[in-house]
């Protein structure tokens, strides 16, 4: 099984994003299960969603407690809420950021993490260019998939387009393909640079 | 047709294929995206032939359910918590003049404190109000189990209610099997009411009744109950015929051959506790679970030999009666009446707090070593507890219990 956990603020599509991960994952022909865990329904607040993926049935009901893969929507919660609790030492990191894990201040966290595990991609710059609203939800998908080989882009763009249309559906679906493409190019160089 | 789909939205499909013909909506969470998808689909004209009637409060949602089942249409609404205390004088008439009204519980803890997460409390508290109260395991049951409903509600004129865990279920993303209208169709026939209001016949429903004949009409109500627990495996059968799957039914045992201690749950925890199981069993300890579908009516026979072999059956409850201990429990310990066989109950859950499958190994553990005790409260914080009773022996005004326990906890409860 693998576990997803997605921490934002109310607003910022966290919910939408798991439930679009599921769907992708199910495009593919596995088990998903989405589901949000609200505090105060209100904007900005925090919110966590979660999302499992398996090949088998999923019967589990427990919030997602040791994830495989941690995704912040918004940097603002890094010291304010522990957001890697229970991250799994081999686990994946993703940050909605244009600064790095040093400026950051989460480096020596991340660094125990192995090569290519943990990535800052700024998602709503990117969402910004194509949707034209802060939405990052999509594009951090994008940034997942590349960034774990667990998902196809083309499954992420699949789940997108069946839950929009119009000008929000392409949005997205190019933001998803912005951050994928960015977050590869990254960890093909990280790669090339271990290798050397 | 397979959909990964939210369970809301499963549930308004599945409504939408039973060809309703009056829904009343009233929005509370965690049931409203239910409304909000079956409103959407008369809008579009997907569903056709139904009224869809916005009411001013739940109370109206129920009344007007009541008034269209009476004149013989097929009547769906959906509430939750404080939502079903508010309509509870509505519920106990709809029960009482066999109105065959299928209602969604989206299950939420009820205020004070007010929370807005999931727990059974809510149809809990109208366990005894002469509804048949079916509880949903999955998605896929939820929806399932709507369809057998209609089906059941109308065979016997009583109204059902299909509880579904508000949040981990109703906002939960899974596959879910649609099926197709053909399917439902050939399951579910046209509405045809035992007692309708019709200006050509003219009739009254719902006279004063006196003590010369209120015991029988009560007393009926109760026989149809007794109808309800033939029917409902009979139905189960018919649906699983017909659609594929097994879905409803009055109880199901998972893993109790040779079980020393079997787990008794209704709802949604049951998925976790069939893993917990899983991992015990590899392990080697005899353990198994019963699942019960049907909480009204109860089926005590049923419940009686799926647990007969064992020695101590683990009753984990989201809901409390505050004074008494467990509620499903007390219904488990008269099944068992007389046979020697330890009962349990765990508290957990309540107000959306997390039932996490180390906490139920724990439990379960101990009571397989005989080291639990008969009410056991599933992670509670006993040092929260115990530093705001301190406070309250300590002084006169201690204050309100929630502010000062969020203040405890850090929390930032609002100070003077």
């Amino acid at each position: 099984m693998f576990q997803v956990r997605i921490h934002g603020r109310g607003g910022q599509g966290v919910v939408t994003s798991a439930e679009l991960l599921s769907v992708a994952a199910f495009a593919e022909g596995r088990n998903a299960q989405a589901f949000p865990s609200f505090g105060s329904e209100r904007m900005g607040a925090p919110v966590i969603a979660y999302c499992r993926i398996d090949d088998k049935e999923i019967r589990l009901r427990e919030p997602v407690a040791v994830p495989d893969a941690v995704v912040i929507a918004d940097p603002t919660l890094l010291h304010q809420v522990d957001l890697f609790n229970g991250l799994k030492p081999d686990g994946y990191i993703v940050v909605n950021s244009s600064r790095t894990p040093e400026q950051l201040g989460i480096a020596e966290f991340t660094n125990a993490f192995p090569a290519g595990h943990v990535c800052c991609v700024p998602a709503t710059e990117i969402a910004l260019e194509h949707i034209g609203k802060p939405l990052p939800n999509a594009a951090l998908l994008g940034a997942l998939a590349a960034l774990t080989g667990r998902l196809r882009i083309e499954s992420v763009v699949a789940a997108i387009e069946d839950r929009f249309s119009g000008k929000v559906a392409a949005g997205n679906a190019a933001a998803a393909r912005a951050c994928f493409a960015a977050v590869s190019s990254t960890a093909t160089s990280e790669k090339t640079a271990s290798l050397a | 047709m397979l959909k990964q789909i939210e369970g809301s939205r499963a549930v308004a499909e599945a409504v939408a294929l039973c060809r309703p013909e009056v829904i009343c909506a009233y929005p509370i969470t965690p049931q409203t995206h239910i409304v909000e998808g079956l409103g959407e689909m008369v809008k579009t004209g997907e569903l056709e032939g139904c009224e869809f009637i916005n009411v001013e409060s739940e109370f109206a949602a129920l009344s007007v359910a009541i008034g269209a089942s009476a004149a013989g249409a097929r009547s769906y609404t959906a509430t939750a918590s404080q939502g079903l205390l508010f309509m509870a004088e509505a519920v106990y008439n709809a029960s009482g003049l066999g109105l065959p009204i299928v209602m969604t519980i989206g299950n939420r803890a009820i205020g004070a404190p007010i929370n807005i997460w999931n727990d059974q409390s809510d149809s809990m508290a109208l366990r005894d109000a002469g509804w048949i109260q079916l509880f949903a395991e999955t998605n896929q049951e939820a929806a399932d189990l709507h369809v057998q409903a209609f089906k059941l509600a109308e065979a016997l004129s009583c109204p059902v209610m299909v509880c579904v865990d508000g949040f981990i279920l109703t906002h939960a993303y899974e596959r879910v099997e649609i099926p197709t209208q053909a399917q439902v169709d050939a399951f579910l026939p046209p509405f045809e009411p035992r007692q309708v209001l019709d200006p050509a016949e003219p009739v009254s429903i719902g006279a004063m009744v006196g003590p010369e004949a209120f015991f029988e009409v009560r007393f009926l109500q109760h026989y149809k109950h007794f109808e309800a627990l033939r029917l409902i495996p009979e139905l189960a059968a018919e649906f699983a015929a017909v659609f594929g799957r097994e879905a409803g039914g009055l109880c199901r045992s998972y893993r109790t051959e040779n079980a020393e201690t079997i787990v008794v749950a209704l709802g949604s925890v049951n998925g976790t506790i069939k893993d917990v199981i899983d991992g015990m069993r590899d392990d080697g300890y005899p353990i198994g679970a019963l699942t019960i579908s049907s909480y009204r009516p109860f089926p005590l026979d049923e419940v009686k030999s799926a647990l007969a072999h064992a020695k101590r059956v683990v009753v984990v409850e989201k809901c409390l009666s505050v004074g008494a201990g467990g509620i499903v429990s007390a219904d488990v310990r008269k099944a068992l009446a007389g046979t020697g066989i330890v009962t349990h109950t765990a508290v957990a859950g309540l107000g959306g707090r997390p039932i996490p499958s180390s906490s139920l190994r724990t439990l379960f553990e101990r009571a397989s070593l005989g080291a639990l005790e008969t009410v056991h409260f599933l992670d509670l914080n006993w040092e929260i507890v115990n530093r705001e009773i301190a406070r309250m022996k300590g002084q006169r005004r201690s204050g309100p219990t929630a502010e000062n326990i969020l203040r405890d906890l850090g929390l930032g409860a609002v100070t003077v």
